[in-house]
């Protein structure tokens, strides 16, 4: 059941949307477990209810049914400060279309959850500039986000995703917007994160190649998780 | 998010769209301008009314006047033979005697009472031999005119003490500095010994004023005794005695409603008192109306610049729906999103009623310095705006709190976004 490892889990997670002759229902009773450390994709078509899920993961949505805990947790009975303040410092987000304000300067986008977290400007400029070396990009801080590449975006995306020390980065289809070689560089530099720093991934996508770098793959259809396999591991986890 | 950084984020979205902020802050200029000259109108007028009437120091002092019935409302009053009338042109005054001095220095609260004598000169004569038309009045312990040149009557001096406008001082053939200690004759004319001469020396010259500006000269006590004796000696014992108005003193520090009992108790033996604020009062209320009335437009005009902000602040929402959302996603609070967007809303207010209330003040200097110089000339120390800091601070506090109410609404929008769908919006 329940390890001491476990960052992450859903008992019977369910999400409805609309009402009554409206119903459709996004997730159905799913039950997963991640653990520390460990890299998830979450495959499926769209409209297959991955997005849904994640966001549910991320406590960015509330579910109809069942709960998702983090790290002991139970989501659902934390007051909504205190959700606010877990996805402040427990998750690091990293989307398909970056999200970066782009008249800003690379170094105010990476320091953002730094700001909202309400730390001092020294702290954040020293932390912001050790994250933008960490993704070689040390040399941009000062110039405006709109001026880099597709890959630069990104990885100013990740550095900002890293600047709070995260247990757990989400990455939504993080290289669907970039060309295969610069997508390349961005899934080492994820995956060299997870490895190093110990990271939870979990990276939703429909790019197979992708999926398959993760430690285990999580397939969804119409709502239900249809199979779970181990690549690396070679441990089946329960399907319940 | 600390609060330092949510005025910096928030003056930074601002500056993001600056040809629509800016159209925004003009709005709420308009506003604050007119505010600012409207008031500055109303304190300049009131301040200069209060320094005319010598307010200082006369906070003791009882106008009593005979009450007059209203013939209209009450019909016609019987004839008492006791009571005389002067007749002064169309205008019919109910004078007090020295009965009803008794009367009123008998009512509770009241320290003293001095008739106030109305002097009635024929003439006035000065160095060049001609002879002018004067009217005097007597001067009242507490209210000091402002003097030009020279210095105030002295009450209690037995001398024949007198103070003439510029106007007079030039026209007998001084100038405004040469006529202080010069002495002068007045024509008084008796009812028994026909015309005589008092001597008086001018003490000083008096500004122009627009309160006092019917009277050509002031006299000390002493010279209006002097002249009344002169013009009432050989009338019946009836009509000596007599005056329009007395003074009477009350205690300085006395309340409002030991006041009004005062006036209370003098009513009901049909005497009317006022204090010099009853008196100011009615003025200042004429001029508070009409700043009223022009404080009302100012007002719209600040309305329409409350639509001008909850619109710009509706389209920044709308155009930062994504960033909303994806500063929600990483934990910022909605109530801290809300303040973001309120102090963004502020800030137009702030820069908006700043610009209006300095260029305000700016313009107000201006018309201060060419009506100085035109149509308030001969009234010196009559600024006809003035900008008391706390009135100036209040208008922007006012505009401000306008500008946040109008950001609520936006605000609220913004704080209220869901955090999935801001992300997903395109």
């Amino acid at each position: 059941m329940t390890n001491t490892d476990t960052v992450i889990e859903t008992r019977s997670l369910t999400r409805v949307y609309g009402k009554k002759e409206n119903e459709f229902v996004a997730l159905n009773g799913v039950n997963i477990s991640i653990n520390k450390g460990e890299s998830v994709a979450i495959l499926g078509k769209s409209g297959s209810g991955k997005s849904t899920l994640m966001h549910l993961l991320a406590l960015l949505d509330k579910p109809s049914g069942g709960s998702v805990v983090i790290e002991g947790q139970d989501a659902s009975k934390l007051p909504k400060k205190q959700v606010d303040r877990l996805r402040n410092d427990t998750f690091g987000f990293v989307f398909q279309q970056f999200f970066i304000n782009a008249n800003d300067t690379v170094l105010s986008n990476v320091i953002l959850p730094l700001k909202i977290a309400g730390i001092s400007r020294r702290e954040r400029t020293r932390r912001g500039l050790e994250v933008l070396k960490a993704v070689d990009l040390l040399e941009k801080a000062k110039n405006k986000a709109n001026n880099l590449s597709g890959g630069q975006k990104q990885r100013v995306c990740i550095a900002r995703a890293l600047i709070n020390n995260p247990s757990i980065i989400f990455a939504d289809e993080p290289t669907g917007n970039l060309d295969s070689q610069t997508g390349q560089k961005i899934e080492d530099l994820l995956f060299k994160l997870n490895k190093d720093k110990e990271i939870t991934l979990i990276i939703v996508t429909h790019d197979d190649e992708l999926a398959a770098r993760c430690d285990r793959q999580i397939r969804i259809k119409d709502g239900s998780l249809i199979k779970e396999a181990d690549t690396e591991k070679g441990v089946s986890s329960e399907v319940r | 998010m600390k609060f330092v950084d949510i005025i910096q984020t928030a003056s930074s979205n601002m500056l993001r769209s600056k040809v629509r902020s800016f159209l925004t802050i003009l709005a709420i200029f308009i506003g604050a301008f007119t505010l600012t000259l409207t008031n500055g109108i109303g304190a300049g007028v009131s301040s200069y009314l209060d320094n005319q009437l010598g307010n200082i120091g006369a906070e003791d002092m009882l106008i009593v006047t005979a009450q007059t019935s209203d013939p209209i409302s009450s019909g016609p009053e019987e004839y008492d033979p006791d009571q005389s009338f002067a007749a002064t042109g169309p205008i019919s005054m109910q004078m007090i005697g020295t009965k009803d001095l008794e009367k009123i220095r008998d009512t509770d609260g009241i320290l003293s009472v001095e008739p106030q004598i109305t002097p009635a000169p024929d003439f006035i004569e000065g160095s060049n031999g001609k002879k002018f038309r004067i009217t005097v009045q007597s001067h009242i312990e507490g209210i000091n005119a402002e003097i030009a040149s020279g210095k105030p009557l002295d009450a209690n001096s037995s001398d024949h003490q007198l103070l003439v406008t510029k106007t007079y001082a030039e026209t007998l053939g001084f100038t405004t500095e040469s006529a202080v200690g010069k002495t002068v004759s007045i024509g008084v004319t008796s009812p028994a010994n026909g015309q005589q001469i008092v001597e008086a020396r001018i003490v000083g010259v008096l500004e122009q004023s627009l309160i006092s500006s019917t009277a050509g000269g002031q006299s000390n006590t002493t010279l209006s005794q002097a002249i009344y004796d002169i013009q009432t000696t050989g009338l019946p014992e009836s009509q000596k005695g007599q005056s329009p108005q007395v003074i009477a003193r009350i205690a300085p520090d006395a309340t409002e409603d030991e006041v009004q009992s005062i006036k209370d108790d003098l009513s009901e033996l049909g005497f009317a008192g006022a204090t010099l604020d009853d008196q100011i009062g009615i003025i200042k209320q004429v001029i508070d109306a009409i700043v009223l009335v022009l404080n009302f437009f100012a007002g719209i005009a600040l309305l329409a610049a409350s639509f001008g902000i909850v619109n710009t602040l509706f389209m920044a929402v709308q155009e930062r729906t994504k960033e909303i959302g994806l500063m929600k996603a990483m934990g910022m609070r909605s109530s801290r999103v809300f303040t973001l967007f309120s102090i963004e809303a502020i800030m137009l207010g702030f820069w908006g009623s700043l610009l209006g209330v300095f260029l305000g003040m700016g313009v107000g200097k201006i018309i201060n310095n060419v009506a100085a110089d035109s149509f308030l000339k001969d009234f010196p120390g009559f600024e006809l705006l003035a900008f008391p800091t706390t009135s100036i601070a209040t208008i922007v506090l006012i505009i401000m709190t306008i500008a946040f109410l109008a950001g609520t609404l936006p605000a609220r929008r913004a704080s209220k976004k869901d955090p999935i769908e801001a992300l997903r919006y395109e």
